[in-house]
């Protein structure tokens, strides 16, 4: 489903932020990718969502190339993913329905179709009570179950999380995480990327390490059964 | 399209006063810009209307007949550049020469004058070189002694209108860039103020052209609201100026509606350069 092969990735002022990295991630799969920050986590995922494509190698998530897809259909090509971030980026200036809402209709979904989804997505991650607020009276992890509901409205295939726990508490931490397995478990695939080991040392599930730009382990593809091995090497 | 229209108006409630900057700073340079038009109009009405007093003037010799004058004139009106051609008899000569010029308030006698043929040409064919040629095939009737038509004067006039058109164009194209460059930087603004919203409608899967639109339908708006400010303001000035210092002419309602698309077009084109850059930067 996403596959690096030998993906090596320059920037003209930065240097190398990848280094010949590969790896191949399977439909419906939970992947941690850990790392010290600068590591090269966050360019691993802007590639996946094809904001950068690779120097070298080739990046393939679904059917996309990275190196052959058009401008016009990286457009499309997202409307099939994800994202959240570390800094929830919602629109202070909509309450949290608008938010989401924001999402379906910039894609052009049909208006009649917009309103019972942001209900429905709203309920499911928690917040269906709160619908009228702005983002700004809501806590951090509230936030981020907003910028969540949002990266499900078009049904993705995966869930891209930069640093979605960074900016909360240990609790609000532990709730987004079960939001996300949650979310894996009804078959979306996440990716998340993290420097939580004690989340990822809790969790038994796959780890991805990159270290200065190299990919320094992989506990293994998870196929129909996770494995369930610990990442060894991150203490 | 519903969408477009809400997003563009919120642009407008959320930033009023960079709306309502940006709106006068196009209205101004477009007010300059139509002022100068104004003042290109005027000149060329008043050109036009020099232009009209422009005559060929073929003076007969003595003893030709009334008859072989009129059909001459009859013959020289056929011709595709003159617009209308008139016999002056010697006795209409004087009349007009006594009412005009103070020293032949005492002359009374018609013979002193020559009888002549006044020729007018249509507009169009009003410059120098068809006027000198008209000029010659008319000096080439046996009876026609001798033909003027203030050579010089045709010049100058000429030479003239050409310089006014020059300029004219000139500065309405530098006019119309600084409008374009101004527009283009307000937008820029709106844009800058709303990149965390561009980056969000990216990340969501909104194609470029979606995007731009909003900020298209917002350039276009302020461009049109602009221009017909600057509408405005042109006409105060235009009747200030007639009733304060001389008469003008002011634009037709036609090229004023033109004059105020033209304001939209430059709004339109100065997001579309803006929105582009940004676009393609992101």
């Amino acid at each position: 489903m996403i596959r690096f092969s030998h993906v090596t990735k320059e920037y003209p002022r930065t240097g190398t932020a990848l280094s010949d990295v590969s790896f191949f991630i399977n439909k419906g799969e939970f992947v941690f990718l850990t790392g010290p920050s600068g590591a090269g986590k966050s360019t691993i995922l802007k590639l996946v969502y094809m904001e950068e494509k690779p120097t070298s190698g080739e990046v393939k998530v679904a059917s996309h190339y990275a190196t052959l897809i058009k401008r016009r259909d990286v457009s499309m090509f997202r409307r099939t993913l994800g994202v959240v971030f570390q800094d929830f980026r919602l629109l202070e200036d909509r309450t949290i329905e608008q938010n989401v809402a924001f999402a379906l209709e910039v894609t052009g979904a049909p208006h009649g179709s917009i309103s019972p989804k942001v209900s429905r997505l709203l309920t499911q991650v928690g917040l269906g009570s709160k619908s009228n607020n702005f983002p700004r009276e809501l806590s951090g992890g509230e936030q981020q179950r907003v910028a969540i509901a949002r990266a499900l409205v078009n049904d993705p295939f995966v869930l891209i999380a930069d640093e979605p726990s960074g900016n909360l508490d240990d609790r609000a931490t532990r709730g987004i995480f079960q939001l996300l397995r949650d979310i894996n478990s009804a078959g979306t695939a996440v990716i998340m990327a993290t420097h939580n080991l004690d989340l990822v040392r809790r969790a038994d599930l796959r780890v991805i390490e990159i270290n200065r730009g190299k990919l320094v382990f992989d506990s293994g593809e998870t196929t129909l059964a996770p494995p369930g091995r610990a990442p060894a090497a991150n203490g | 399209m519903r969408l477009t229209i809400r997003e563009s108006l919120l642009a407008f409630k959320r930033a009023p006063l960079l709306s309502a900057l940006s709106i006068l700073t196009i209205a101004f340079s477009l007010f300059a810009f139509g002022l100068f038009a104004l003042v290109a109009l005027n000149v060329s009405t008043a050109l036009r209307e020099v232009e009209e007093r422009v005559e060929i003037r073929a003076f007969v010799t003595d003893g030709t007949t009334r008859e072989t004058i009129e059909t001459a004139s009859g013959d020289i009106a056929a011709f595709p550049e003159v617009q209308n051609s008139a016999t002056v008899t010697p006795e209409e000569a004087l009349a007009k020469a006594r009412k005009e010029l103070g020293e032949f308030q005492d002359v009374f006698d018609a013979a002193v004058l020559p009888a002549s043929i006044d020729i007018h040409l249509k507009p169009g064919f009003r410059d120098p070189a068809t006027v000198k040629a008209v000029a010659a095939r008319i000096q080439s009737y046996p009876f026609v002694e001798e033909v003027r038509y203030g050579e010089e004067w045709v010049a100058k006039l000429n030479t003239i209108r050409n310089i006014a058109t020059a300029a004219g164009i000139a500065l309405g194209i530098a006019f119309a860039a600084v409008a374009v460059i101004i527009i283009g930087a307000t937008i820029r603004m709106a844009v800058l103020a709303r990149a965390r919203e561009i980056s969000i409608m990216k990340m969501v899967g909104a194609t470029d052209g979606f995007i731009r639109r909003p900020f298209l339908v917002e350039g276009l708006a302020k461009g049109l609201i602009g221009g017909a400010l600057a509408l405005l303001l042109t006409y105060f000035a235009s009747s200030l100026i007639s009733t304060y210092m001389m008469r003008t002419t002011f634009f037709t309602w036609q090229l004023a509606l033109l004059g105020a698309l033209c304001g939209g077009l430059i709004g339109l084109f100065g997001s579309a350069l803006s929105v582009g850059r940004h676009l393609r930067k992101i």
